[in-house]
């Protein structure tokens, strides 16, 4: 029953976007400078729609509709009804569901918001999106559709992936989609613009604000994906540059070059070909991503189920968007006389692009070359955290300075009147690097260095914040972002040097002692749960330095439905550090093996990515406000 | 100028997505295969019931040499016996069994019950010799030749085909 | 040339940087070869038969005196290039190392030109 309501509800989806963009197409060629009430109407009924079918999807995940592909593969009666509810997007078919509602909801929002622009560049971005809407309204009912009916009716469903049971990850899909999926609306309105060469300051007014919510969103979506991988995974890490991960960064990077870009578009009215590569650059970095998680190319963690035809199907429709760019840019591109001053902040925003673009191309070529070498010479590497670390933080100093310098030059034309007070910021920032050093631990030129830009970015950023409060002025958010980011390389910095690991095998009643810790597995206890069973290692710590004791109690849990053993971490948090604990079982013997970490600082970066994220949300909230 | 440059960034998405639709359809999972071919090095090993030794250069007096990874822990490697008992009749051939990380008492049980088809009987207690080996699972087996080339490598239990795959190099 | 020799020296530095810790730090190595058997781990966060095998190597190696580049060779050789997680320079990967080098030149020069023309008129 739901699963043809489903297919009804996609039918008529279809339709809705044909006729949108037959009666879009109608329009422009009429007189008027107003879109008729219609367009409003249909593209109201078809975002109602497609929510409509996400809830009835969600409802088979909650009453356990079988008859439904995606609630049998990825469901099971016996499972909480929380994830049941997020199993409902926790799988390939789900997700795109949740990618079509994004796509339609922003267009609707798109069209309703933007009154104040010219009707032809707003029916243009709602003809584009409503093609990309079709591209995957087609994809899910020819390809990938949840509502497909399984027969005969099986009794139990095959269950969820447990390591995919968790809070972080039911709510890290949505963020991130809002994120990568949002952009999908600024490359439709890049395309419109384009065409109807609406290319002046307003072009970027009327994308901004979905520029900053994307990126907001994308900042929200990866740093829970990270604190998911930090006490799920067992790892004790938080980001392991793997290409899944990165698949998620790269757009990020794109988004982030490309609202400093729109800054230059909307005050000095250049950079206009620049900012419109990277709209479309962007979108076309986030189904690239999609293309390279879900067609199974990759080796990674991250997997989903894989399908070569799933990947067939996103390849055609990313080679369509991609050669569609490309053409349209050819076509429309004009040489533009840039007069940028070496001293100004125009200078300073292609400083960052330029930053961001290196960012991007070395993630990208370190995700894609194991690719190339795999299908070009048969050859399989890998590329993994040494490479990037390698490549990438050398740079993230240069980058550091210049951020906290940028931001206080003025348009077109600036003199710096304030170096000695730069040279002063840089004095105490090596002197604290100095302190630091001197009171706990010396570490690499590298680190030293990362942590004085990374201070210098702070205290810079610190004394702007101080100007702000005492005069009041609308650049808060930006000051909060650079700060934050400030304050977010120097904490990993500092957990990076800090971190103390230690690996050994232990048996019941053991005790193992190393630096200034003592560690005893005092027992073993097995619990049976709703959909598995525990066992939980208690360990007692003690801690030499200050004589505290704490318990820690990691788990390994063995899952039934599917059947799988996953290991939980036992984690002690408080403002100063982590104590992080991971048991595992060895095979043929009374050993267990204990990882131990100490891991200074974490929840200060989770806190200043929050911030980072927030300052775009702030931002976001001023324009609207201003305009 | 221009026309170069927009020529250029063409090839390059051509390129991108040609390579993309090239992997769509490999097998991305690892294996140590491509080592074929490569000279094993002077390995020495412990004799399984005395203190014997055997060097990787007494291979050189064999014509073909297969090694192979065992344990008794190991379900697959009780599949696999019946085809090196079969492969143990070949007179071109000298079998060299490496007991991995196992329990000695139970291993004799393991042989006693399946009978012992190898040449050789070596002993990897703490398992590193199966490193020098490029061994990553149990059972895996290397064939080599009488100059130390590795001609194949079978990883997982030796099945029929592989069976048929030794015989053809042996005769 | 100036670049060239920008680049150079770049290299050096950020080498240098890495050499200094030259204490072979045996979770590092842990953490920058993979584990086989397991699908995008680490031999770090793994304790298959397998990781268990190669934590021990390790540790001989080390205490034969190998550094950590002789470490990940041995490991490439016995198993292939993919096992490690540092990409070796070699004419293959020559590509990998070099192409961000490339574009963060590139960037610089292009931004250095559209600012030029400017100060040059003035």
């Amino acid at each position: 029953m739901l699963s043809n309501l489903g297919n009804i509800i996609l039918f008529s989806s279809v339709f809705l976007s044909l006729t949108l963009i037959f009666f879009s197409f109608k329009e422009i060629n009429s007189t008027g400078e107003i879109i008729s009430k219609k367009i409003y109407k249909i593209s109201l009924i078809q975002s109602t729609l497609i929510l409509f079918c996400f809830f009835t999807l969600i409802s088979a995940f909650i009453i356990s509709d079988f008859s439904l592909i995606a609630v049998y593969q990825n469901s099971h009666s016996a499972k909480p009804l929380f994830y049941k509810i997020s199993g409902t997007w926790g799988n390939h078919e789900g997700s795109l569901m949740l990618w079509v509602i994004i796509l339609t909801v922003f267009s609707f929002l798109f069209l309703i918001i933007n009154k104040s622009h010219p009707k032809n560049y707003r029916l243009y971005t709602l003809i584009f999106q409503n093609i990309l809407i079709l591209g995957f309204l087609f994809f899910i009912l020819f390809n990938s559709n949840p509502f497909s009916a399984v027969k005969p009716l099986p009794a139990e469903g095959l269950g969820l992936n447990p390591i995919l049971q968790d809070p972080a990850l039911a709510i890290h899909p949505p963020l991130l989609y809002l994120g990568f999926v949002g952009s999908s609306i600024y490359f439709s309105a890049a395309m419109a613009s384009l065409i109807t060469n609406y290319s002046n300051k307003f072009f970027a007014l009327s994308i901004k604000n979905w520029v900053l919510i994307s990126w907001s969103f994308q900042t929200f979506g990866i740093l829970v994906g990270s604190i998911w991988a930090y006490y799920e995974l067992g790892w004790g890490g938080f980001w392991f540059w793997d290409p899944v991960e990165n698949a998620s960064l790269l757009p990020w990077f794109a988004m982030t070059a490309l609202f400093h870009s729109l800054l230059v578009l909307e005050k000095r009215n250049l950079l206009y070909f620049w900012v419109i590569i990277l709209c479309l650059i962007t979108f076309i970095l986030s189904v690239m991503g999609t293309f390279l998680v879900r067609s199974g190319i990759l080796n990674s963690v991250h997997t989903f189920a894989s399908d070569p035809s799933r990947g067939l199907y996103i390849l055609f429709f990313l080679s369509i968007l991609i050669f569609s760019s490309i053409f349209l840019i050819f076509k429309k591109y004009k040489k533009n006389d840039y007069s940028i001053n070496s001293n100004s902040k125009e200078t300073f925003v292609l400083i960052n692009n330029w930053f961001m673009m290196f960012y991007l191309l070395t993630v990208l070529i370190g995700t894609l070359y194991p690719i190339f070498t795999d299908a070009l010479s048969n050859n399989k590497i890998s590329v993994g955290p040494p490479f990037y670390n390698a490549v990438i933080f050398p740079i993230v100093i240069l980058f550091l300075f210049f951020m906290a310098i940028g931001p206080k030059t003025k348009w077109i034309k600036n003199n710096f009147n304030n170096l000695k007070s730069f040279i002063v910021i840089l004095f105490f920032s090596i002197v604290i690097n100095l302190l630091i050093t001197f009171f706990f631990k010396s570490y690499t030129i590298l680190s030293n260095l990362i942590i004085i830009s990374s201070l210098f970015l702070i205290i810079s950023s610190l004394l702007d914040l101080k100007q702000i409060l005492i005069r009041g002025k609308f650049d808060l958010a930006r000051v909060i972002s650079h700060l934050s980011f400030g304050f977010l390389i120097f904490f990993i910095g500092l957990n990076h040097n800090f971190s103390i690991e230690k690996d050994f095998n232990i048996k019941v009643g053991e005790t193992k002692s190393f630096e200034d810790y003592q560690i005893e597995l005092k027992n073993l206890e097995i619990k049976d749960h709703q959909n598995y069973k525990a066992i939980i290692g208690n360990l007692s710590i003690n801690d030499l330095v200050n004589g505290e004791i704490k318990t820690l109690k990691p788990e390994i849990r063995i899952y039934d439905k599917p059947k799988t053993l996953t290991y939980e971490a036992a984690i002690k948090t408080n403002f100063l550090k982590d104590i992080y604990i991971t048991m595992s079982n060895i095979d043929r013997s009374e050993f267990y093996n204990i990882k131990f970490q100490k891991k200074p600082l974490m929840i200060w970066i989770w806190i200043s990515v929050i911030c980072l994220a927030f300052g775009g949300f702030l931002r976001t909230f001023q324009n609207a406000k201003n305009s | 100028m221009q026309k170069t440059v927009k020529f250029l960034i063409l090839l390059t998405f051509l390129f991108l997505i040609i390579v993309f639709y090239l992997s769509l359809g490999k097998d991305n999972s690892y294996n140590t295969e491509n080592l074929i071919g490569k000279k094993i090095e002077l390995i020495y090993f412990e004799s399984f019931d005395n203190n014997d030794t055997l060097n990787t250069l007494d291979f050189k007096k064999n014509n073909l040499t297969l090694i192979n990874f065992w344990a008794s822990w190991c379900g697959p490697c009780r599949v696999e016996h019946p085809i090196l008992m079969k492969l143990s009749s070949e007179k071109n051939l000298k079998l060299v069994g490496v007991n991995f990380k196992d329990n000695k008492q139970q291993a004799k049980t393991f042989l006693g019950d399946l009978g012992n088809p190898y040449d050789f009987l070596a002993k990897d207690s703490n398992g590193k010799q199966s490193i020098n080996f490029g061994i990553y699972g149990i059972p895996e087996s290397i064939l080599i030749n009488n100059e130390l080339k590795i001609i194949k490598k079978f990883i997982g239990p030796l099945n029929k085909e592989d069976y048929k795959t030794i015989l053809a190099y042996v005769k | 040339m100036k670049i060239k020799i920008f680049f150079i020296t770049f290299l050096l530095i950020s080498n240098l940087c890495f050499a200094m810790n030259d204490v072979v730090d045996q979770n590092q190595i842990h953490k920058n070869l993979r584990c086989l058997v397991c699908q995008g781990q680490s031999i770090s966060d793994s304790n298959s038969d397998f990781a268990q095998t190669i934590k021990l190597v390790v540790k001989d190696l080390i205490a034969q005196g190998k550094s950590e580049d002789e470490i990940y060779s041995f490991m490439a050789e016995k198993y292939g290039e993919w096992i490690v997680y540092k990409p070796q320079l070699n004419s293959q990967n020559l590509i990998l190392w070099i192409f961000p080098y490339i574009t963060l030149i590139v960037g610089g020069y292009v931004i250095f030109y559209l600012v030029r023309k400017k100060t040059k008129k003035v």
